[in-house]
C-alpha cells in the first residue's frame, strides 16, 4: 500500500459518506441532488489498473445504491463511465497532459478538464435517471433531470477539485 | 484453445465491465418489479444503523413540527370523543360483545430514519423490524394521512415503498360518495398524487376529501389522504385527477404502521373462493 493507494481508500469512503449524509438531502428546488461522489473515478490515477478502477467503480456506485434502494443504477452508470474514462481522456487531452499520473488542474488545463469532467458526469446522469424512469414516456422528465442536476455537480466538483488541490 | 485465451486476454477490460454490468442491471431490473424481495436495499445492519445514528442528531431540528403533528392528532381525536358524548343516549344499555367486537387492526409506531422524495422511485427506511412483529405488506400511517407500504425487512429495520413511487398503488374513494380508484403518482410534485379508475358516473369537484378505500388489506377505511386539486375531462371521461396531500412528504417524522389481524382469514377464503 503506498501513499496513493490509501488517498483512494480514504477518498472512496469519504464521497460515499459526503454523498449519503449532506448532498443525497440537498433537494435543491425539490429535486436537484449532486451526484458528487463520481468524481472519485475522475481522479483514479490515469495509468493505474484498469481492472481494479472497474471493480472499485462498481463497488462505489453499489454503496450508493445500498444506502438510497435504488437497485444497481448508480452501479450500472459508474461502471460505465469508468470503462469509458480512458478513451475520453485520450480524446480531450493532450499528450503532454496524459503523461501526468494524476488529474488536478495544476497537470490539465482548465478547459480540458471541464471538458472531460461533464461529459462523464453527464453520461452518468443520463444514465442514473433513465434507469430510475425506465420508460420512453418520461423521456423529456429524464432529460430535464439530467441537464439539472449535471450543471450542479459539475460546478461542485470542479469548486471542490480547485479547492483541494494542494499549492506548491 | 489459444485463440480463446487470446480474444480473453485482448478483450479482458470489456469482458469484466460487460460480467459487472450485467450484475448492476440485474439489481436494477429486480429494483422495478414490485414482487421480488430485492437484495439491494436500505434495510440492512450497515445502512440501517448508520441512518439511525444519523437521525439521532437530525431529530431534534423537526421537534417543532413533530409536536405541531401530535397536537393536530390530539384535537382530532378529542372531537371524536366529544361526539360520543351526544350521541350518548341514557335510556339504553350498551353491551359490549365481546366476540362481536373483535380487535381488527393492531398498530405499532417508529420513526423515520431515512426519507426520500425527490427520486422517481422513493422509498423510505425505518427504525423496526422483523423483531417488532412488522413483515411485508403493511401499510404506514402518520397523523395527517398514509405514507406507504412495508416492502423488505431485516431483524431491526424495514424499508417502506413511499405512495411517491411508480409502483405504489392503493385504494382511495371519496369520501362524500362510494365511488373508489385507484391512486398512483406521476412523479413530477411530491405534494401531488393522481387517481385513476374513478368511473365517469361519479360527481366530483375540486376540494372533496379523499380517504382510503378500505378495499385493500393493507390500510383501514377512511384514513384520510388529500382534496381534489384540479382535474381534467376528456371525451366524458375523468383524464387526470390530481390530489393535495394533507401529509408534507418531505417532513416525516414518527409513523404508526398498521397490522391487520383477521388478513389471513380474509386471503385464505378469498383464494379458496377463486380456486374453486
Amino acid at each position: 500500500m503506498n501513499s496513493l493507494g490509501i488517498a483512494n481508500g480514504f477518498r472512496f469512503i469519504g464521497l460515499i459518506l459526503l454523498q449519503v449524509v449532506v448532498f443525497n438531502n440537498i433537494n435543491l428546488f425539490g429535486f436537484v441532488n449532486p451526484l458528487i461522489y463520481i468524481s472519485w473515478v475522475f481522479l483514479f490515477p490515469f495509468h493505474k489498473n484498469i481492472s481494479l478502477l472497474l471493480i472499485l467503480s462498481f463497488f462505489l456506485g453499489l454503496s450508493v445504491d445500498f444506502f438510497s434502494d435504488s437497485g444497481g443504477i448508480n452501479a450500472a452508470a459508474t461502471l460505465f463511465i469508468a470503462f469509458i474514462r480512458l478513451p475520453i481522456l485520450k480524446m480531450v487531452l493532450n499528450k503532454t497532459e496524459f503523461d501526468y499520473l494524476l488529474f488536478n488542474f495544476k497537470t490539465v488545463s482548465f478547459s480540458n478538464a471541464f471538458i472531460f469532467i461533464s461529459i462523464l458526469t453527464i453520461i452518468h446522469h443520463f444514465i442514473v435517471f433513465g434507469l430510475a424512469y425506465f420508460s420512453f414516456q418520461d423521456f423529456i422528465s429524464v432529460i430535464s433531470k439530467t441537464l439539472s442536476t449535471s450543471i450542479f455537480t459539475i460546478l461542485i466538483i470542479i469548486l471542490g477539485i480547485s479547492l483541494l488541490t494542494k499549492k506548491k | 484453445m489459444q485463440q480463446l485465451i487470446y480474444f480473453i486476454k485482448t478483450f479482458r477490460f470489456f469482458l469484466l465491465f460487460l460480467v459487472l454490468e450485467i450484475f448492476a442491471l440485474y439489481f436494477t431490473i429486480q429494483y422495478h418489479s414490485y414482487h421480488k424481495s430485492k437484495f439491494v436495499n436500505s434495510a440492512n445492519v450497515i445502512t440501517g444503523g448508520f441512518y439511525n445514528k444519523l437521525n439521532g442528531i437530525n431529530e431534534y431540528f423537526h421537534l417543532k413540527t413533530e409536536n405541531q403533528l401530535l397536537i393536530e392528532e390530539n384535537t382530532r381525536l378529542k372531537n371524536l370523543l366529544e361526539k360520543t358524548v351526544i350521541d350518548y343516549n341514557p335510556h339504553t344499555y350498551i353491551v359490549v360483545d365481546t366476540l362481536v367486537y373483535a380487535q381488527k387492526y393492531e398498530y405499532t409506531t417508529a420513526k423515520i430514519i431515512n426519507n426520500n422524495y425527490s427520486k422517481r422511485n422513493n422509498y423510505l427506511t425505518i427504525n423496526k423490524g422483523s423483531n417488532n412483529g412488522l413483515t411485508s405488506e403493511m401499510g404506514v400511517i402518520n397523523g395527517r394521512g398514509i405514507i406507504g407500504v412495508i416492502k423488505n425487512v431485516s431483524p431491526q429495520y424495514a424499508t417502506i415503498l413511499s405512495i411517491l413511487n411508480s409502483s405504489s398503488k392503493i385504494n382511495v374513494r371519496l369520501k362524500n360518495s362510494n365511488h373508489f380508484g385507484t391512486m398512483v403518482w406521476d412523479g413530477k410534485n411530491y405534494n401531488t398524487t393522481q387517481i385513476t379508475d374513478i368511473p365517469r358516473q361519479a360527481v366530483i369537484k375540486v376540494g372533496d376529501t379523499i380517504i382510503t378505500g378500505g378495499k385493500s388489506l393493507l390500510f383501514p377505511e377512511g384514513i384520510s389522504v388529500g382534496v381534489i386539486k384540479d382535474f381534467i375531462v376528456k371525451n366524458n371521461q375523468y383524464h387526470q385527477i390530481n390530489i393535495a396531500l394533507f401529509n408534507d412528504m418531505s417532513a416525516i417524522g414518527h409513523v404508526q404502521i398498521v397490522k391487520t389481524l383477521e388478513k389471513e382469514e380474509q386471503l385464505n377464503l378469498e383464494q379458496k373462493t377463486v380456486n374453486e
